[in-house]
């Protein structure tokens, strides 16, 4: 039976915004992705996205959102949603309190959906196929589902408003969606080892027009990732729209500008890259800061991530294949610290004493301590990420082998790991 | 007889192809290729890595004449693929042993 408290405006907008989500991972980081590799890989790095939407959701179904979302301890959830027990269309106080309990859960699925779908930017052109879904299940549940639990769940350790000791901020996912999957992604690329003719062999990007397409879609979609994290058709929801938008616009300007700067032309791939690290960096901080400081956001990640992509890559030559440290890692990091200095209870008064009254949130509201709670819920993303991912990786190489064979790679994975190709455009 | 393949620049194809219909030289294959002669490339840049791209696109077309048309179409050629700068492509000229139509098996200069 629907529950009085039940807001339409409000279900209809998570509903929307879980939808745009999906649509985030597909087609959105499948274009964005599958347009930057060789087109001998489009299919396979399509493929990497697509198949975490329907592997993740099982997952999450029998016991994910319970590890993440039910009460246990300050690290892990319980298991009293297994199956999803309970877990039906009446409201759950903590996850929603205006819309049923499933929306809250769906909705949330589209994001452990996403996050070990923007790995897959680190390992493409090179992955056994076998071994990156045994690695996915793996990680999202080492990984994924204990950093959700921290963060979102009710009593994680980082939780600010329920009931964590270390109150992190962490609006829409910085460090449990970006940093979580950029850290990993950056101990993929160094456990997987450099694509076969790296970097001397020229291996540029079959289709800039796809990845234009799918970033784009990226950037739309995201307004479902920031403003649905506000679980409310809410001025929140409005505030977080606009902190997204406007720092992603000014990232995409502040990569244009640096490129243009140092090689002299500014490129569409730039200004995408810089669009997604804007969306990236902002995503921590997009329920709690003001318009104007969401702009400086984006503008400083544009710049920095344009940064970690060229030079701290190249510096240090691994190769990271489709930059997912350089962007989400690096990115996520510099947002998530940043949202300690300019959270603010003028934008979300969520935060309240044990008698009621609203509590200063980060340096603006004059506490500059919450930059060392970011920092802490940063230190335990990375940690988390490099630790998981370094076991599961070893446990997956044992099993099934994690790399593709020399020979696999080379005649290229669409034919090698799915027996199809792309493009057919003489039939 | 003699095949002709020039190597020319892609946005001068409609005017070769023009100029060879003008002086009655129905049969040509165009293919798509890569490849320089002295002509510098450009550099292309993704993320921050530099690409040297010197195989450029160009169009090869070739077409099989008579002997005695040799120069007439050697010269219709190169005028109407001619831009005076460096670029512009090359003609190569070969004897060709014979030449068979399918649909009938005409053979030599009747095939043509």
């Amino acid at each position: 039976m629907p529950n009085q408290t039940l807001n339409s405006g409000d279900n209809a907008w998570m509903l929307t915004s879980a939808a745009l989500v999906l649509m985030m991972t597909g087609p959105g980081l499948a274009l964005f992705y599958g347009g930057l590799v060789r087109s001998k890989n489009v299919l396979s790095t399509m493929m990497h996205s697509f198949v975490l939407m329907a592997v993740v959701t099982v997952l999450w179904a029998i016991y994910g959102y319970s590890l993440a979302f039910a009460e246990g301890n300050p690290f892990i959830g319980g298991f009293s949603y297994l199956f999803l027990n309970g877990v039906g269309l009446t409201p759950n106080a903590d996850y929603g309190a205006t819309v049923p309990h499933q929306t809250y859960m769906i909705y949330q699925l589209m994001f452990a959906i996403i996050t070990p779908a923007l790995i897959s930017g680190a390992f493409a052109e090179r992955i056994k196929f076998s071994a990156m879904l045994l690695f996915t299940c793996l990680w999202s549940t080492i990984v994924y589902f204990p950093m959700a639990h921290m963060v979102w769940g009710k009593g994680g350790l980082l939780n600010a408003f329920l009931g964590g000791k270390i109150g992190c901020f962490d609006f829409a996912g910085g460090t449990v969606v970006h940093i979580t999957s950029g850290v990993s992604a950056l101990v993929c690329a160094l456990y997987l080892g450099k694509r076969i003719g790296f970097p001397k062999e020229q291996m540029k990007p079959h289709s800039l027009v796809l990845s234009v397409i799918g970033a784009c879609l990226l950037w739309v979609g995201w307004f479902g990732f920031n403003a649905g994290s506000a679980v409310a058709a809410s001025a929140l929801a409005t505030s977080a729209f606009v902190a997204t938008h406007f720092a992603t616009a000014a990232a995409a300007l502040g990569w244009m500008f640096a490129e243009w700067m140092r090689h002299g032309k500014p490129s569409m791939l730039g200004g995408i890259s810089g669009a997604v690290a804007g969306l990236v960096a902002i995503t921590p901080a997009s329920g709690f800061v003001q318009p104007f400081p969401a702009l400086l956001i984006g503008f400083l990640a544009g710049i920095f991530c344009f940064f970690m992509v060229t030079t701290v890559k190249s510096k240090f030559g691994y190769d990271d294949t489709l930059d997912a440290f350089g962007v989400h890692g690096a990115g996520g990091t510099l947002g998530a610290l940043l949202t300690g200095i300019f959270a603010t209870k003028a934008i979300n008064d969520g935060l309240k004493d044990s008698a009621g009254k609203v509590l200063p949130l980060g340096w603006v509201d004059g506490n500059p301590g919450q930059i060392l709670n970011q920092a802490i819920g940063v230190a335990i993303a990375w940690g988390l990420a490099i630790v998981g991912t370094l076991i599961i990786l070893k446990i997956v190489d044992v099993l099934v082998g994690v790399r593709a064979t020399n020979d696999a790679e080379i005649e290229g994975l669409d034919i090698s790991m799915h027996g199809e190709e792309g493009y057919n455009l003489d039939a | 007889m003699k095949k002709i393949e020039a190597i020319i620049q892609p946005f001068k194809l409609d005017e070769v192809k023009e100029a060879l219909k003008g002086i009655g030289v129905e049969g040509i294959t165009i293919t798509e290729v890569r490849g320089h002669g002295r002509q510098k490339g450009h550099k292309e840049i993704y993320r921050g890595m530099e690409y040297q791209v010197d195989l450029l696109p160009k169009i090869k077309v070739e077409t099989v004449i008579a002997d005695s048309r040799l120069d007439d179409v050697t010269r219709t050629i190169s005028a109407a693929a001619r831009t005076g700068k460096i670029g512009d492509g090359k003609i190569f000229i070969y004897d060709v042993l014979d030449a068979i139509r399918i649909r009938n098996d005409d053979s030599g200069e009747a095939a043509l």
